[in-house]
C-alpha cells in the first residue's frame, strides 16, 4: 500500500473515464450527476416555454404568439417543469448522491435499478420532448377529460405516454430508498439519529410509491380513451370525466409534496449548519414529515370546489387541507427556534435557507386560503392560484435545490464555488423571484384568469413588472450554470468538510471514493451534534465537554 | 459484475442482508401494483353503483365456462409456483425447472383462454368504439363495463405476460445451476410476484363474470 501514497488519490469522479464508464455506472454519485444534467436540460427547456408566455403577457393582446400556441405554452410548461425538473430534482440528485452516505452505506440497495431508473427517466422526457417537437399538447398540465380524451387534437397521447414511464422511474427511485434505508444502515445509526435529510426523503417515497401508480392508470387510461376508444371518462356513454379529476389530484396532490418534502430535508441540513446549532425539535420535525406524507393522500379534493363535488366533501377537503398547515408550521417554526440564538453565517447556502422560510411561508398561508371554501371560490383559476404555488414549488423547491446544490457541491465535485457570485446570485434570484409572483397574487385577487393569452388593459402594469421579474430571476437561474461549471476546473480545493457540518458525508474525503467508507462506520451520536464539536474544540486536551 | 463469485453485491455485507433487501423491495413493488391496480378497481365501483342493470346484463355476456377454467388454471400455476419456491430452498434443481416449466406452461394456458375470450368478443362486437354492438338505454353503461373489462384483464394479461419473461429468466439460471439452499432469492421474490398477478385475477373473476349471475 505504501507504494501508492504518491499517486493522485483515487475517487468516484477519476476511478475511470470515457462516456462508457458513465453511462453503464451503478454508482449511486455517478448516475446522481446523470441526474443533476438531465434535470438542468429539462429545467431550462421548461423555463424557455415560461419566457415565451412572459413576452406574451407583456402587453394585453395576443401579438407573440395566439391563443392555440399559448394554451401549449404553458401545458408543455407545466409538463417540464412538474415531471422533469421539479419531481426528480432533488431526491434523484442530491438524495442519490447523499442517502447512502448520510446512512453510511456504500451504494443503494439496487444500484442497477438505480442505474435503470435515470434511463427511464430520460425515456420518458424524450417521449414528452418529441411531443413538443411534433406541435405540443394543449390541454394544460392537469389533462382534464373529456377535453384531453376526446376533443384535443393535439398530442395527448404521446405525452401522457412520456409522463407514464418517468412515473416509474419515481417508484423505482422511491422503492430503492426506502428499501436502502430500511436495510443498510450503518451499525449505530439508529431511525432517530437519520439525518433529517433522510426522514423527508422516506416520507417522500412513501408518496412516491403509493401515489404514482394511481396517476399511471389514470394517464394509461386517458391514452387507451384516445387510442382504442375505450369509454370511462366520456359522458356520452354515461361516464364521469370528475372521475378522472379524482384520480388525477389523488396523486398530484401529494406530487406537491413530493416536490417541496425533499426541500424541506435539505433546509433543515443547512439551518443546523450555518447557525451551528442541532435542529430544534428534531423528532417535531421528522415526524411532521412523515405526517405531511399521510395528510397529502387526504386533500385531493380543494382541487376540485367548484367543479361540481358534493358540498359536504368540499367542507371535510377544507378542514383537512388546513390541518397540512400544521406539520407544515411544525417544520417553519422549529427552524426558526433553531436560528434563535445560533451563530450564523451567510453563506450562499444559508441566503438560499433563509429565502426558503419567507417564501414558504408565503406560499403555505396562501394555500390555507386557498382551502377556504368561500376564497377559493372568488380566486379559483385566477393567478393568485398560480403565484400560491409558484410561490411552494420555485420559492420553495427550486430555492432548496438551489441551497442544497450549492452546500454539497464540495463533497460532490472536490471543489468550492466563488462564494460572493453565490451570494449575489442568491439575491438575484429572490429579488426576482418576488418581483415576479408577488405581482401575480394581486392579479388573481382583482380577477385575471389563468391560462389565457389576453387581458384588460387595467392589469398591464402588474403583468409588466411580473415579465420583468422574470428576466432578472433567469439571470439568477443562468449565474450559478456558469460559475458552477467553471469552478469544476478553477475552483479553490474543498477538503473534506468545507463548512465544518456534522453528518457521514463530511467526514469522508471530496469527493468521495467509490465505496465511501474505507470501514463501515460506527454511529455514536446523535444528527446534528453541533455543540458537542465545539465543546471539544474548546477542551482539546480531551477534559469533558459537561464541566 | 465481478463479483459473481461472491455470495452477495458489493454494496452489502452479508447475503442475509441482501435477501431482506430483495424481500421488501418487491413487497414494496407490489404495494405500488395495488395502488396501480386500484385506480381501475376504484372507477369500475364507482360506475358499478351508477349503472347496477347495466353491469349486470354485460357481465352476463362473458363466458362463464372458459373464465371458471382460467380461474382454476391460475390456481394450479400458483400451486406449482409455490412448489418451485420449496424446490428451490430445498437446492433440488431439477425438480425446480419442472416447476418453472410447469407455471410457464399454466401461464399460457390461461393467455390463450383469455385471447380466445377476446376474439369472441370481437366477433359479437362487444368491444368498445364505433362498432359496439349493443343498443338500447344500458348500452352507453355496458360500453364502459366493457371497457374496464377489457382494461383492467388486459393489464392483467400484460402482468402474466413479464410474469413468463421471469420465469424464462429463472429457467435459464436455474439450468446453469445458480440456485442453491444458499441463495434463492429471485424465485422467492418472482414467486411472490406471480401470486400477486393471480390474487388480482381472484378479484376479477367476481367482479366481472359473476355480478349479473344471479339474475339469469
Amino acid at each position: 500500500m505504501n507504494a501508492v501514497i504518491a499517486a493522485p488519490r483515487r475517487h468516484y469522479l477519476n476511478v475511470n473515464y470515457g462516456l462508457k464508464s458513465w453511462l453503464l455506472t451503478t454508482d449511486h454519485k455517478r448516475i446522481a450527476w446523470l441526474y443533476l444534467i438531465g434535470v438542468t436540460f429539462f429545467f431550462f427547456i421548461g423555463g424557455f416555454f415560461a419566457t415565451l408566455i412572459r413576452l406574451e403577457l407583456l402587453t394585453p393582446q395576443g401579438d407573440l404568439v395566439q391563443a392555440e400556441t399559448y394554451n401549449k405554452l404553458f401545458t408543455m410548461h407545466g409538463v417540464t417543469m412538474i415531471f422533469f425538473f421539479l419531481i426528480p430534482s432533488i431526491p434523484a440528485v442530491l438524495g442519490n448522491f447523499l442517502i447512502p452516505i448520510m446512512i453510511g452505506a456504500r451504494d443503494l440497495a439496487f444500484p442497477r435499478l438505480n442505474l435503470a431508473s435515470w434511463y427511464i427517466y430520460m425515456l420518458g422526457g424524450l417521449f414528452t420532448l418529441a411531443a413538443a417537437a411534433a406541435g405540443g399538447v394543449d390541454t394544460g398540465w392537469t389533462f382534464y377529460t373529456p377535453y384531453s380524451s376526446i376533443y384535443s387534437n393535439t398530442h395527448v397521447a404521446l405525452t401522457v405516454v412520456g409522463i407514464f414511464v418517468t412515473g416509474f422511474s419515481s417508484i423505482l427511485t422511491g422503492l430503492n430508498f426506502i428499501v436502502t434505508v430500511h436495510t443498510m444502515r450503518a451499525p449505530g445509526m439508529t431511525w432517530f439519529r437519520l439525518p433529517l435529510f433522510v426522514w423527508a426523503h422516506y416520507a417522500t417515497s412513501i408518496i412516491f410509491i403509493l401515489g404514482t401508480p394511481v396517476i399511471a392508470i389514470t394517464l394509461t387510461l386517458v391514452a387507451l380513451e384516445r387510442l382504442f376508444h375505450l369509454g370511462i371518462f366520456n359522458p356520452e356513454l354515461g361516464g364521469d370525466p370528475l372521475l378522472f379529476q379524482h384520480l388525477f389530484w389523488f396523486y398530484s396532490h401529494p406530487a406537491v409534496y413530493i416536490m417541496i418534502l425533499p426541500g424541506m430535508g435539505v433546509i433543515s441540513e443547512l439551518i443546523a449548519c450555518f447557525s451551528r446549532k442541532r435542529v430544534f425539535g428534531y423528532s417535531f420535525v421528522a415526524f411532521s414529515s412523515l405526517g405531511i406524507a399521510v395528510l397529502s393522500f387526504l386533500v385531493w379534493g380543494h382541487h376540485m370546489f367548484v367543479s361540481g363535488q358534493s358540498v359536504y366533501a368540499s367542507m371535510i377537503f377544507s378542514l383537512l387541507s388546513m390541518l397540512v398547515a400544521i406539520p407544515s408550521a411544525i417544520k417553519v417554526f422549529n427552524w426558526t427556534a433553531t436560528l434563535y440564538k445560533g451563530s450564523i453565517s451567510f453563506d450562499a447556502p444559508m441566503l438560499y435557507s433563509l429565502g426558503f422560510i419567507g417564501l414558504f411561508t408565503i406560499g403555505g398561508l396562501t394555500g390555507v386560503f386557498l382551502a377556504s371554501l368561500g376564497v377559493d371560490v372568488h380566486v379559483h383559476d385566477t393567478y393568485f392560484v398560480i403565484a400560491h404555488f409558484h410561490y411552494i414549488m420555485v420559492g420553495s423547491a427550486v430555492m432548496a435545490y438551489l441551497g442544497g446544490i450549492h452546500f454539497w457541491w464540495p463533497k460532490m465535485t472536490g471543489r468550492k464555488y466563488p462564494e460572493p457570485l453565490a451570494r449575489l446570485a442568491a439575491i438575484i434570484i429572490f429579488l426576482g423571484f418576488n418581483l415576479t409572483f408577488f405581482p401575480q397574487f394581486v392579479l388573481g385577487y382583482l380577477g385575471m384568469p389563468r391560462r389565457y393569452h389576453v387581458y384588460p388593459p387595467e392589469f398591464q402594469v402588474l403583468n409588466v413588472m411580473s415579465s420583468a421579474g422574470a428576466s432578472i430571476l433567469a439571470v439568477g437561474y443562468l449565474l450559478p450554470l456558469i460559475y458552477l461549471i467553471w469552478s469544476l476546473r478553477y475552483g479553490a480545493v474543498a477538503g473534506m468538510n468545507p463548512w465544518k457540518a456534522k453528518g457521514l458525508e463530511w467526514e469522508i474525503p471530496s469527493p468521495p471514493p467509490t465505496d465511501n467508507f474505507e470501514t463501515t462506520p460506527l454511529v455514536t451520536q446523535e444528527a446534528y451534534a453541533y455543540g458537542v464539536a465545539d465543546a471539544q474544540a474548546v477542551y482539546p486536551s480531551g477534559e469533558p465537554a459537561n464541566v | 459484475m465481478s463479483d459473481s463469485n461472491l455470495a452477495h453485491a458489493h454494496q452489502f455485507d452479508d447475503a442475509a442482508q441482501q435477501h431482506e433487501a430483495s424481500w421488501l423491495g418487491m413487497w414494496i413493488f407490489l404495494g405500488t401494483e395495488i395502488m396501480f391496480f386500484g385506480g381501475m378497481f376504484l372507477g369500475y365501483t364507482v360506475y358499478r353503483g351508477d349503472y347496477p342493470a347495466a353491469f349486470a346484463d354485460a357481465s352476463n355476456r362473458l363466458d362463464i365456462t372458459l373464465g371458471t377454467i382460467n380461474t382454476a388454471v391460475l390456481i394450479l400455476s400458483s400451486f406449482t409456483m409455490a412448489l418451485a419456491v420449496r424446490s428451490a430452498q430445498l437446492g433440488a434443481r431439477r425438480p425446480l425447472i419442472a416447476c418453472l416449466g410447469l407455471t410457464m406452461a399454466l401461464g399460457a394456458v390461461f393467455l390463450g383462454i383469455k385471447f380466445t375470450e377476446y376474439y369472441q368478443k370481437f366477433v359479437e362486437h362487444l368491444v368498445p368504439g364505433g362498432g359496439f354492438g349493443l343498443s338500447g338505454p344500458l348500452a352507453g353503461a355496458e360500453q364502459i363495463f366493457f371497457s374496464f373489462y377489457f382494461a383492467m384483464t388486459g393489464m392483467h394479461a400484460l402482468h402474466m405476460i413479464i410474469g413468463l419473461g421471469l420465469l424464462t429468466a429463472l429457467i435459464v439460471k436455474a439450468r446453469r445451476g445458480r440456485f442453491s439452499v444458499a441463495y434463492n432469492t429471485p424465485v422467492e421474490v418472482i414467486g411472490l410476484y406471480w401470486h400477486f398477478v393471480d390474487i388480482v385475477w381472484i378479484f376479477l373473476f367476481p367482479l366481472l363474470y359473476l355480478v349479473g349471475r344471479h339474475l339469469q
